[in-house]
């Protein structure tokens, strides 16, 4: 159902495109014509990021049937786990040139650092954090609402209230995640200097690679047996318990690994854009998310990684031409391809590319689940 | 009778739903590769002594043993469905955007966790036993269609396959005669009598040609409780039940 040919022309597009842009970037003169600005490479690598988390939804959403109105918590969390890092390998760069605490510490009058603040010196701790703080929220909380077969609207709302909960908890200063200010003035990244062109590039390339990974990984798990389980449970759940399987389980899985590659998405995010505050966590980047897919294609995996891309550049051009009317751009769109390309942009292809006579390969995508 | 020919024993169990009894002290005895067809009206609780046997509803009293051992009110559905139960609803369910091999392969017995599934490639012996289900429910010709493609009797069928596909002791069938052809209802009589050759069958049906052409041991339900019990002729000529049911 998800042809060699879109996967192909998908891993070609992101990686092929990343790896020309910071070529383009890196090795021509400033000059040029041929030369890539550097704000294109920081913009292009934020837009791959976003495709993460697109995707991290599109596999829940699409073959889960489970429509999450929190997933940028996910994503946030592992941006935080990142931004900590970053955080520690300011050292005495600060303002107030404190080795040991980062300067919100400082400022706060705190004497020593808050124990959950320990290991992230190291790089390979933090990473590991990226993958597990994300990896257990999900794990706890989907546990807990998928055994209590909470499903549908309730569901969507309770996610929505849990990353609600999370931005107004990193709000405070007493969490110790800098309050509303969040993380940033950050300096190196494996020691290399996180502002400088060649990094960029760098985490441009690294992006696409882990985009191309998740895509991959995403791919392999809705095509195998499992896929088909999860599909059979997105559209008629309680069948598949009549045939011994606990859809439950199946869920969690897919929760979980979805809110790890969110988590990753996150965490490449903080040092192409510089920053990461309570913000993340805000309703509106989940459903946004959600819109993205939508627009792509809910349920094709290419189709999210399209959708982040294609609104994302829409949201740049939109809010430095005509800033104040993004919202409302934004809206109707999405009303717009609620109603007129339920199947997404996706559907647009495979409507071209399907024969005459016969019925589109798979109608992954049915109508009803832009609402459940 | 001795205790170990009985499948399936339901003894006195009460079901309410916000004080309306939609089984009051049902109790019924299945034997080992049985059919056995349940009739009634609307309203006789027919859909929930299913529900309760597949662990949908729990009882508020009574219990339902299984093989002489089990106690089915003590478990949920992919249990019991696992102790080779299966289930067929009265509209027919199955998996709309899969294929039909596909349904049938998700149906086959085997492991259910994640953990195999993620890894499971199609076996040998999976392959002949989708071919020969095919057979079986007469859709070898279908097997690349989409479920949701077929017509309304071949669906029917299709589930039919996949109850099969979980190699049931006991197969539970709501109305499976329901919106089909003549023709289509013979054939599924014919399909039902192959079946119950290899494993017991209870049969809730509306349509009492369809009862009679089966010839099986027949249980009318009445108001949640059995009403009578028989050869279709002797509970036809039973005057409670022409009274509540085949008088109107």
């Amino acid at each position: 159902m998800i042809s060699h040919r879109v996967t192909l022309l998908t891993l070609a597009l992101v990686f092929g495109g990343a790896v020309l842009l910071a070529v383009l970037n890196q090795f021509t003169p400033p000059g040029s014509a041929l030369h890539v600005p550097p704000y294109v490479i920081a913009l292009v690598g934020k837009y791959l990021c976003f495709a993460m988390l697109a995707l991290a939804v599109d596999l829940v959403w699409g073959f889960g049937g489970i429509l999450p109105l929190g997933h940028a918590a996910f994503f946030a969390l592992g941006g935080y786990a990142m931004g900590m890092y970053l955080m520690r390998q300011i050292g005495t760069r600060g303002v107030y040139g404190n080795a040991m605490l980062p300067d919100f510490m400082v400022f706060l009058g705190w004497k020593a650092l808050p124990w959950y603040w320990s290991g992230f010196e190291w790089f390979a701790f933090a990473a590991l954090m990226v993958v597990l703080v994300p990896a257990v929220l999900a794990l706890v909380f989907g546990w807990l609402a998928f055994r209590s077969r909470v499903t549908g609207v309730y569901l969507s709302i309770i996610t929505q209230a849990l990353t609600y909960a999370l931005l107004l908890a990193f709000f405070r200063n007493d969490m110790g995640f800098g309050g509303n200010n969040g993380l940033t003035d950050f300096k190196d990244i494996v020691g290399f200097p996180v502002q400088a062109d060649p990094t960029r590039a760098s985490l441009l390339v690294l992006s696409a690679l882990f985009l191309c990974g998740q895509f991959l990984l995403a791919r392999f798990v809705v095509m195998s047996r499992f896929g088909k389980v999860l599909i059979a449970v997105r559209d008629t759940e309680s069948r598949t318990r009549f045939l011994g399987y606990r859809p439950e389980s199946y869920k969690l899985v897919v929760w979980v690994l979805s809110a790890i590659m969110a988590g990753i998405g996150g965490a490449l995010y903080v040092p192409q854009v510089g920053i990461i505050n309570p913000s993340e966590f805000s309703p509106a980047n989940s459903i946004e998310a959600v819109i993205w897919v939508a627009v792509g294609g809910r349920g094709t995996l290419s189709g999210a990684i399209l959708g982040a891309v294609l609104v994302n550049f829409g949201k740049t051009w939109f809010t430095s031409a005509l800033p104040e009317l993004w919202l409302f751009a934004l809206g109707a769109l999405f009303i717009g391809v609620t109603l007129l390309l339920p199947e997404g942009v996706m559907g647009l292809f495979r409507a071209r590319a399907a024969k005459p006579g016969t019925a589109p390969e798979a109608e992954a995508a049915p109508a009803k689940g832009m609402v459940t | 009778m001795t205790e170990a020919d009985t499948l399936l024993y339901l003894d006195g169990v009460t079901v309410s739903f916000d004080g309306f009894r939609a089984l009051n002290g049902l109790s019924l005895v299945l034997e080992e590769g049985e059919m056995r067809a349940v009739i009634g009206p609307n309203g006789a609780g027919k859909t929930t002594m299913m529900d309760v046997i597949t662990g949908k509803t729990r009882p508020d009293t009574g219990s339902v043993i299984y093989q002489a051992g089990t106690d089915l009110t003590k478990l949920d559905e992919p249990a019991i469905a696992a102790l080779g139960i299966g289930r067929k609803f009265q509209k027919p369910t199955v998996f709309e955007p899969q294929t039909v091999w596909d349904n049938l392969l998700l149906a086959l017995a085997g492991d259910r966790r994640p953990k195999f599934s993620l890894w499971a490639r199609e076996s040998a012996a999976e392959r002949a036993r989708i071919e020969q289900i095919l057979e079986t429910v007469r859709l070898p010709e279908q097997r690349h269609r989409r479920a949701g493609d077929l017509s309304h009797g071949q669906k029917q069928w299709l589930e039919i396959g996949m109850l099969l596909a979980q190699e049931p002791r006991l197969l539970l069938v709501d109305e499976p005669v329901a919106g089909m052809t003549d023709a289509e209802t013979e054939q599924t009589a014919e399909l039902l009598r192959e079946i119950n050759l290899t494993r017991a069958v209870v049969v809730v049906e509306h349509d009492m040609a369809f009862v009679r052409a089966l010839g099986v041991k027949v249980t009318v339900l009445h108001e949640g409780s059995v009403l009578s019990e028989g050869s279709i002729d002797h509970v036809s000529e039973d005057p409670r039940v022409i009274e509540v049911y085949l008088g109107r």
